[in-house]
């Protein structure tokens, strides 16, 4: 909902993730663990907000293979399954929240 | 349709293989991000929240069947098979990977489209009325003058680097459907009490976050001054624009801190040490530019032909689409016809690959290859013989573009929103598409008449809603989706901009309050043909906003 700049500034609580835009084609992807890029959220590294600033870093010293990194809230939901935590990463990870045009 | 110069050609061939090498070694870590930016952006590349997006320049919204037919090859080889017209004249694709930009970008090339000046602060893409060259109350081609203007700001050293974004509109008709207050510059052809060509020069209007509607500083400018005079307003601007703000940069802040008549009177200082000099306008010049401009071969035709009026008798349905998308024409014998982009349910302005491909072969066939972009979000087949529209029009059905609510309520202007723009707030397309729906009954829309809905996802206002006869702006209260209404706003000759309806209301609740304002007129209204801005112009918002928020 807010665009990433002002995200940037914006206080993070609970649990986030680091996304950003793959570089060759802008598909969202997120950091992993093995500071790695996946697109699958699930495979994605879960902090607590005060150790983000750490993924962050090593994020944005990989900008060849993305773009734009910064902290994003997701939801732990049961069996840990990991959600996007605003309206703004739901439709990041899912795409336009309408049919695409000719796809129907 | 205008040719474009072996210059011209040059000069797109030469964009698209520096771009390759600056992709390219972007690719390899050789350029960061930072560097890469703007490189990327003066080729009308953007990162949105999925994907790029490529913002490619229809000037002046003319487009051969030729180049709709690339436009469609590029929606099918490196896009997702579709494509989205903007309220600027412009044609943007989604889905397209950077490593692919360059090989788009020559593919666009073939055809003369290039994506220069859509992004960056210089002179940016400049829009005219959609019916230039063939609208019956026009005075002359406006594209002319626009094509004198692009020729000379294209690459110009001193206004590739502005204060800010710049955009010039302007029209030649005595009704104005190229917005043209809402313009940095809007130009307003006229004759004056000798007879003469001019035009009046509007400056400082625009929307997004401060908005304003344009200032006329000077209600007549010979033609032979056009050129030396926006030039007098582009320096004062480069001169005094602020630089340090990126709010406060757009010469709407300028004009409105200065006061117009100040402004006016540093631009006509500026415009007398130049004027007589190498940018006073020779008439040969410019009669070579409109020569560049080739008109159809028109026959010899009647109007209303006997054949359409039978037709016209005999299918209602094809009736009721004349009626409303079917316009007149300077060429007697001839139609102006617009295809409404705006099916219901549908999101505004997007067109697929396989519809591009049949709009160019229509064009071919009925409109001699040529085919029109309005800021509408609306596509135009703008030379159509009358004897063929019954023809066409069945065409155009088997093509889901025949929806006859052309400027009626469900002819929504709406920007990509948060479903695709980084700087959103709110979605724009869903609500646009729930509207369609709520409206979608013909006889309904016609009983309520012309009526137009702007949707934007945040201030910036790509969707207008300022001049939208009702606007939507999407805003965010504590991560949820809020939309501020407005109402009473227009883009025309009479532009001005909407009055607040009330508090903000949820996502959820913008159709119902759009349907209850819409009540309210039809029953609020004189008589059935006061238009809805007209009847808001004569009571005000407060009978609207009593009624909509009496039962939230
Ligand atoms: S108005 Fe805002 S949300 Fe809509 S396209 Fe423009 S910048 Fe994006």
């Amino acid at each position: 909902m807010t665009s990433p700049h002002e995200q940037k500034k914006r206080k993070v609580n609970g649990s986030v993730v680091v996304t950003a835009n793959r570089l060759g084609d802008g598909a969202v992807v997120y950091r992993t663990v093995n500071n790695d890029w996946t697109t699958d959220l699930a495979s994605a590294a879960v902090v607590a907000a005060p150790a983000a600033a750490v993924l962050l870093q090593s994020a944005e010293a990989d900008s060849v293979r993305a773009v734009g990194p910064y902290i994003a809230p997701v939801e732990v939901a049961a069996g840990n399954r990991v959600l996007p935590g605003n309206l703004r990463e739901r439709i990041r990870l899912a795409g336009p929240t309408f049919t695409l045009p000719g796809a129907a | 349709m205008y040719r474009y110069d072996e210059l011209d050609q040059a000069l797109v061939d030469q964009r698209v293989s520096e771009f390759r090498d600056q992709v390219s070694r972007r690719l390899s870590g050789e350029l960061t991000e930072d560097e890469f930016k703007l490189l990327r952006l003066m080729n009308g590349v953007y990162l949105q929240l999925h994907a790029y997006m490529l913002r490619i320049a229809i000037p002046y919204g003319t487009l051969s069947s030729e180049q709709m037919r690339m436009l469609a090859h590029v929606a099918r080889r490196y896009d997702r098979g579709y494509g989205h017209f903007t309220t600027r004249q412009n044609i943007q694709f989604n889905w397209i990977k950077l490593e692919e930009m360059p090989d788009t970008l020559a593919d666009l090339a073939k055809v003369g489209m290039h994506a220069m000046q859509t992004s960056g602060n210089c002179v940016r893409n400049i829009t005219t009325d959609q019916w230039a060259g063939v609208a019956a109350d026009e005075i002359e081609d406006p594209r002319i003058w626009a094509e004198v203007l692009r020729q000379h700001s294209t690459m110009h050293p001193e206004f590739t680097f502005l204060p800010r974004k710049f955009k010039i509109a302007i029209t030649a008709a005595a009704h104005d459907r190229a917005a043209v207050k809402v313009h940095d510059i809007g130009l307003r052809m006229l004759r004056n009490s000798a007879g003469e060509l001019g035009f009046e020069v509007m400056v400082g209007g625009g929307l997004g976050r401060t908005p304003f509607i344009g200032k006329t500083i000077k209600p007549f400018l010979p033609t032979r001054d056009f050129l030396s005079y926006v030039e007098a307003i582009l320096r004062t601007y480069n001169q005094y624009g602020r630089r340090d703000n990126i709010y406060k940069a757009r010469i709407k802040i300028l004009v409105h801190e200065l006061g117009a008549d100040k402004f006016a009177a540093e631009v006509e200082n500026e415009w007398n040490t130049i004027k007589e000099g190498a940018l006073a306008l020779d008439p040969a010049v410019v009669a070579d530019i409109a020569a560049r401009f080739i008109y159809p071969n028109y026959e010899r035709l009647e109007d209303n032909p006997a054949a359409l009026a039978r037709a016209r008798k005999e299918d209602r349905a094809f009736a009721v689409w004349l009626d409303n998308s079917v316009s007149n024409h300077k060429q007697p014998g001839y139609a102006i016809v617009t295809l409404s982009l705006k099916p219901t349910g549908a999101p505004p302005g997007d067109a697929t690959a396989d519809q591009m491909d049949a709009i160019a072969d229509l064009a071919d066939r009925y409109s001699f290859g040529e085919i029109r972009v309005g800021h509408e979000q609306n596509l135009v087949l703008p030379n159509v013989a009358q004897r063929d529209l019954l023809e066409l029009w069945q065409q155009l059905e088997a093509h889901e573009l025949a929806t006859p609510n052309v400027g009626l309520v469900s002819d929504i202007i709406a920007c990509p929103g948060l479903d695709y723009c980084t700087l959103a707030n709110a979605r724009s397309i869903p609500v646009a598409q729930e509207l369609t729906k709520r409206f979608g009954d013909h006889a309904l829309a016609k009983t309520i008449g012309r009526l137009h809905i702007n949707i934007s996802g945040c201030i910036n206002a790509c969707g207008h809603h300022h001049v939208g006869h009702i606007g939507i702006l999407g805003v965010e209260k504590n991560g949820e989706e809020f939309y501020q209404i407005t109402l009473g706003g227009r883009a025309d000759e009479g532009a001005k901009l909407g009055a607040l309806l009330g508090p903000a209301v949820r996502y959820g609740e913008v159709a119902d309050v759009v349907e209850d304002v819409v009540a309210a007129y039809v029953e609020l209204r004189e008589r059935p043909e006061e238009l809805f801005v007209d009847t808001v112009k004569r009571i005000g918002v407060e009978p609207f906003k009593e009624r909509v928020y009496a039962t939230r």
